[in-house]
């Protein structure tokens, strides 16, 4: 099985250096995109691929890139920006991509700006990653020093400057209006769209914010094209994923298989099924922001249009699990502070709304509910839901709080009827 | 007043952008990074370098999580709250520090040898519950391991 983002990573080895990722066959990518092919054309295969977004949305990367105002249309800078604020409850992902294989990702963005004919590319980077940051910043002088990064790459007469911003915490910084405005050294609120960054972004500039697993593609596009990538997959949706689990399993991990493996494959074989005395009760498919899965989903193919048509996301496709020796209800309640701290605060039913979730939920859970506070809870998945906020904050929050009332209904009202967490002793 | 090197490292951040205010995280992370806190007097400070008013600064540095504008600790522990290190049991070890060192979340130790805080998914999940002390990460953690963890910090 091809496994193209993870090969050449070796879990507790140090990363290749840029010598080693040379030998492997790196950078070549980058020559032959820089000289054979023109933007358009990258484009043009990248659309081809149907690669979509592996930051959770799914969006067609393609389309993303071919918003972009070309040549006459918008003289002057274009930014790249890599999201790599991995920040999702549940979600490593991209952590394993940044310290496992910088290079990768560093050629996947030299391309990447080439094909938008960005002349400057950031990496935001969560605060807390600070192997990834040295290694990422060690990777970056190594290109530079090869010429794969600076003026005149390779003779193409194409420039690239790269810069690691480290952020400072906060997880609205993953929204990339917001981390734009955060890379602009201001507080981390959402902008309105439209304007898209595609057209106004990074200093009122055009610019593309692509996740780091979405970037990390690029290379392997390239040298490989698209019918390659679809090829990968085991249904519509081309290439392969980094699925990850974590919870009460035996082995919790991060595995690149293909794009539309099953959760069983995930879970049972991958993750060598749940610890001894554990059995699952739900699943949260894609972080801490997406609808939850039960028991009965088990063989869902782990895509974005089956987990869609399931009700839920795959979001990140990092899975976190729900045992039946945790509470749902205390469960839940630990998303919801956390997405009432991470509000922004810039808008007020998510302000307001998030922290007053949380409040009924620690009421139910401490035993001092009261049957009402179920449709309070449920009027504010509408209220909080798609459309009444600024940006998918609130909405996401509400995911595993819609379901989660849905599915674990019955323990909630336990809770409420014997004033007590019978979880608790 | 800022240090030379303060000063210096502000002014090197702020050739990575287009705008002076752009580096104003940056410049936020630099006095932190020196002082361990970042103090009114330094607000003004940068603001003047940046060109921005004290106010603005001010506005940043409490919007981040990460940037201090209190005291804490010789050394912050960061204890990783978020669901997965919550279904793994961080809840006693939060418990277990709490009682060895005599403070609750948001507290500094009395001899200013640790500041407790929560912590946002430190994107360790897989090795959960997981904690940070001064940016060294900590996978696993049990309350047999924890004490020796902690002494290793003076």
């Amino acid at each position: 099985m091809d496994k193209p983002l993870t090969k050449h990573i070796k879990p507790g080895a140090p990363p290749l250096n840029i010598k080693e990722f040379l030998k492997v066959g790196g950078y070549a990518a980058t020559t032959k995109a820089l000289k054979t092919m023109s933007p358009p054309e990258i484009i043009d295969l990248v659309k081809a691929s149907d690669l979509m977004g592996r930051g959770g949305a799914g969006f067609p990367t393609g389309t993303k890139w071919g918003l972009v105002p070309k040549g006459g249309e918008s003289p002057g800078q274009r930014y790249l920006i890599c999201n790599a604020d991995e920040m999702e409850p549940g979600t490593f992902k991209d952590r394993y991509l940044l310290e496992g294989n910088p290079h990768q990702l560093i050629e996947g963005m030299i391309i990447a700006a080439f094909a938008i004919q960005a002349e400057t590319a950031y990496i935001f980077l969560r605060w807390a990653y600070k192997e990834a940051e040295s290694i990422l910043r060690k990777a970056i002088t190594e290109a530079y020093a090869a010429g794969y990064l600076g003026k005149n790459i390779m003779g193409s007469g194409f420039n690239l400057d790269m810069y690691v911003h480290s952020s400072a915490g906060r997880y609205i910084c993953g929204e990339e209006t917001a981390l734009i405005n955060s890379l602009e050294g201001k507080r981390a609120i959402p902008r309105a769209k439209p304007p898209y960054p595609a057209t106004i972004g990074l200093f009122g500039k055009p610019t593309v914010v692509n996740n780091v697993e979405t970037l990390a593609w690029t290379s392997h596009l390239i040298e490989n094209g698209a019918t390659w990538f679809k090829s990968l997959s085991k249904t519509a949706e081309g290439g392969t994923k980094i699925y990850g689990v974590s919870g009460r399993v035996k082995n919790p991990g991060l595995w690149e298989l293909p794009m539309g493996t099953s959760m069983r494959e995930i879970i049972e074989e991958h993750a060598g099924g749940m610890q001894d005395g554990y059995k699952l009760r739900g699943v949260l498919p894609g972080g801490a922001s997406t609808d939850f899965l039960i028991d009965t989903h088990i063989d869902a193919i782990m895509d974005f249009s089956s987990i869609a048509a399931l009700g839920s996301r795959l979001g990140t496709g990092n899975l976190i699990i729900l045992d039946d020796r945790t509470c749902p209800v205390a469960f839940i309640h630990n998303l919801e502070k956390f997405f009432a701290l991470e509000s922004c605060g810039w808008c007020t039913p998510c302000r307001e709304g998030l922290p007053w979730v949380e409040k009924i939920l620690w009421a139910i859970e401490e035993g001092r509910g009261k049957p009402e506070y179920l449709d309070t809870l449920k009027f504010h998945t509408g209220y909080l839901g798609p459309g009444n906020t600024f940006c998918a904050h609130a909405p996401g929050a509400m995911e595993p709080l819609q379901s989660g009332l849905k599915y674990f209904r019955e323990d909630f009202i336990k809770h409420i009827n014997e004033k007590h967490c019978p979880w608790r002793s | 007043m800022l240090s030379e090197s303060e000063k210096h490292e502000i002014l090197e951040e702020i050739k990575l952008y287009p705008y002076p205010n752009a580096a104003c995280i940056e410049a936020l992370k630099v006095v932190q990074h020196h002082r361990g806190w970042v103090d009114d007097k330094s607000v003004k400070d940068i603001a003047e370098i940046l060109g921005m008013s004290a106010d603005e600064v001010d506005g940043v540095a409490t919007f981040y999580s990460r940037i201090y504008r209190k005291p804490v600790g010789r050394h912050v522990i960061l204890l990783c709250d978020s669901i997965s290190c919550m279904v793994m049991g961080y809840n006693s070890i939060y418990y277990h520090i709490s009682e060895k060192l005599g403070i609750q979340f948001g507290e500094t130790t009395s001899d200013g040898r640790f500041t407790l805080l929560p912590i946002s998914c430190l994107g360790n999940c897989d090795f959960a519950p997981s904690m940070m002390i001064d940016y060294q990460l900590y996978n696993k953690l049990n309350i047999e391991t924890i004490d020796e963890i902690i002494e290793k910090y003076a």
